[in-house]
């Protein structure tokens, strides 16, 4: 007799890693039934912390109504509460395992505090059915190369100072640009690059597999203060250079771990150029390449609700006293049940 | 014959004048912009000889290089009979393992104080002959520099590669690493290299607003 199946749970994710406060309701087989967010616009500059935190308290409680009346459920029928613990902002961080603990401790049902950036992965395969990638993910906050091995997500190439995300919106916003809701500083620079035609050298940092953008960055910013080139040109320079060593170091890892496929996820994954790039070096090491569409690629409650789904599956769940943020947390630190491959 | 499909070269062994060598042969890569591209090949096609000669002033053991074709951004060196670190490390007894990445570290000691930063150290850039003497392959990431912070970064890859290739031992294998690289360069230049290190781990991916 063919066994009933199991009525599906319910479990709510919450991310506030830096400007986005975002909630996303999924069920345990992986369905999406919610995933809202809120961003933080600051009126000029880079992410105030503060400010940043300000916003998410404020806008908490409607994103957690409007989600759960998109989800169509009650709060009773949520069986656990997932929350982004970290790596990020502090403040931002704080506002989400406060909301987190309220509402598992008001609901009186599990909390479960989940990595960040294996959070982007788990929700990239879920998306596109990738099974075992190696995964590009590139953001304000993170540049790394990962992929599974023994019990962990391995980190096999990362930043050593900035991350490429932070690299474009800081030449950004020197170059006098500005961003609005849907119009991120990097598709602005994407679009000058794409009408850029003279190339201008700028530096080529790889240390093995192993990125450095400081210098890069110095350098665009000293070039379009010198005002020999047009703002296209730098554009196009500085993408060009970027990420032909975020490629060239995807390309190493992929030849080093052999991955049957290839995942390209974060908020500089809408960058064509860039996956255009990765296209072509999957193809040649025979590795079915992904991109995460953007609504998951960019930080997104759904992630966090997902990956809860799977550590919750294995018991795994966070005690109030355990819910600490951890602002510098590493993927290679936390252990993947989940994943079984032996 | 191709032997190795790299993201930076391809290695191929071939017969040439009566000869085993390794052809290196850093392709076009059709991603990239053709003047970047050809900049990259042709730095790497240069430093990476001159590197590896220097290396062997510094009583690193290197292949010898028998011929550079820049126009072909192709390489042409000795082929070193042996066995990746990579293939032999992770089977090998605890002891022998100890007094192997002693030695390694020594030989990173060495380049150190000779000006010679490999900007690549993996453990498959390592061949393990059967005469006992290690061979450092691959230098085309690597620098003249004697500054701390590449130095450090040097290690800190080395150390990055033995936790995702050799998890299991790569605590133990770094330690002998150290050990042999502090008699190589001596106590003082060792801690502040590992000091160096401990800094760069702790640096955040999170830059706030500059």
């Amino acid at each position: 007799m063919p066994k009933k199946p199991k009525k599906p749970q319910h479990i709510l994710g919450i991310e506030s890693t830096a400007d986005d406060f975002s909630i996303g309701i999924v069920t345990s087989d992986g369905k999406i039934l919610a995933n809202i967010t809120s961003t933080y616009m600051p009126a000029e500059g880079g992410i105030h912390p503060r400010e940043a935190a300000r916003h998410h308290a404020e806008t908490a409680g409607e994103i957690i109504h409007k989600a759960l009346k998109k989800a169509n459920i009650r709060s009773n029928q949520i069986q656990a509460i997932a929350f982004s613990q970290g790596p990020g902002l502090g403040p931002c961080l704080r506002t989400g395992a406060t909301a987190a603990r309220a509402l598992a401790t008001y609901l009186n049902i599990p909390l479960i505090g989940i990595n960040h950036s294996i959070a982007h992965i788990e929700i990239g395969k879920l998306i596109t059915g990738a099974k075992d990638p190696l995964t590009l993910y590139v953001s304000g906050g993170n540049t790394l190369v990962s992929a599974y091995e023994d019990g962990y997500y391995r980190v096999f190439g990362e930043t050593l100072d900035i991350a490429i995300g932070n690299c474009l919106d800081v030449f950004a916003r020197k170059a006098g640009l500005s961003q609005s809701p849907g119009n991120p500083y990097g598709a602005t620079v994407e679009k000058l690059a794409s009408h850029g035609k003279t190339f201008i050298p700028l530096p080529f940092t790889i240390k093995g597999m192993d990125l450095s953008f400081s210098g890069l960055l110095t350098a665009a910013i000293e070039t379009l203060h010198a005002r020999k080139h047009r703002l296209q040109d730098v554009c196009f320079s500085l993408q060009e250079v970027a990420f032909s060593m975020l490629t060239e170091v995807t390309e190493r890892a992929l030849a080093h771990t052999e991955k049957p496929e290839l995942l390209l996820t974060g908020g500089v994954a809408a960058n064509k150029r860039l996956q255009t790039m990765l296209q072509t070096v999957a193809k040649e090491h025979n590795a079915h390449f992904n991109v995460v569409p953007k609504e998951y690629a960019l930080d997104n409650g759904a992630m966090i609700a997902w990956s809860g789904a799977l550590a919750y599956k294995h018991g795994i769940t966070t005690p109030i006293e355990k819910s600490t943020v951890k602002l510098k947390w590493r993927l290679d630190q936390v252990p993947v049940p989940w994943i079984n491959r032996e | 014959m191709l032997i190795k499909k790299g993201a930076e070269a391809n290695l191929y062994l071939e017969e040439w004048h009566n000869r085993k060598v390794i052809m290196k042969r850093r392709l076009p890569k059709t991603y990239r912009l053709p003047q970047l591209d050809s900049a990259i090949r042709t730095q790497r096609t240069l430093r990476e000889p001159a590197l590896i000669h220097r290396a062997k002033e510094a009583g690193v053991p290197t292949p010898t290089i028998y011929m550079i074709d820049l126009a072909e951004s192709n390489i042409i060196m000795e082929y070193i009979e042996g066995k990746q670190i990579k293939q032999i490390l992770n089977t090998m007894p605890t002891d022998e393992k100890q007094r192997l990445c002693q030695h390694i570290g020594t030989l990173i000691g060495q380049l150190h104080t000779h000006g010679i930063v490999h900007g690549d150290l993996t453990t498959s850039n390592m061949i393990l002959t059967p005469f006992n003497k290690i061979f450092l392959v691959d230098f085309g990431l690597g620098e003249y520099s004697e500054e701390l912070e590449i130095r450090g970064v040097d290690l800190h890859l080395m150390k990055t590669a033995l936790q995702s290739t050799h998890h299991r031992s790569a605590k133990q294998c770094f330690g002998a690493i150290m050990t042999g690289y502090t008699k190589s360069v001596g106590k003082e230049t060792a801690t502040k290299v590992l000091k160096k290190i401990q800094e760069i781990e702790r640096r955040g991916r999170y830059i706030e607003e500059r």
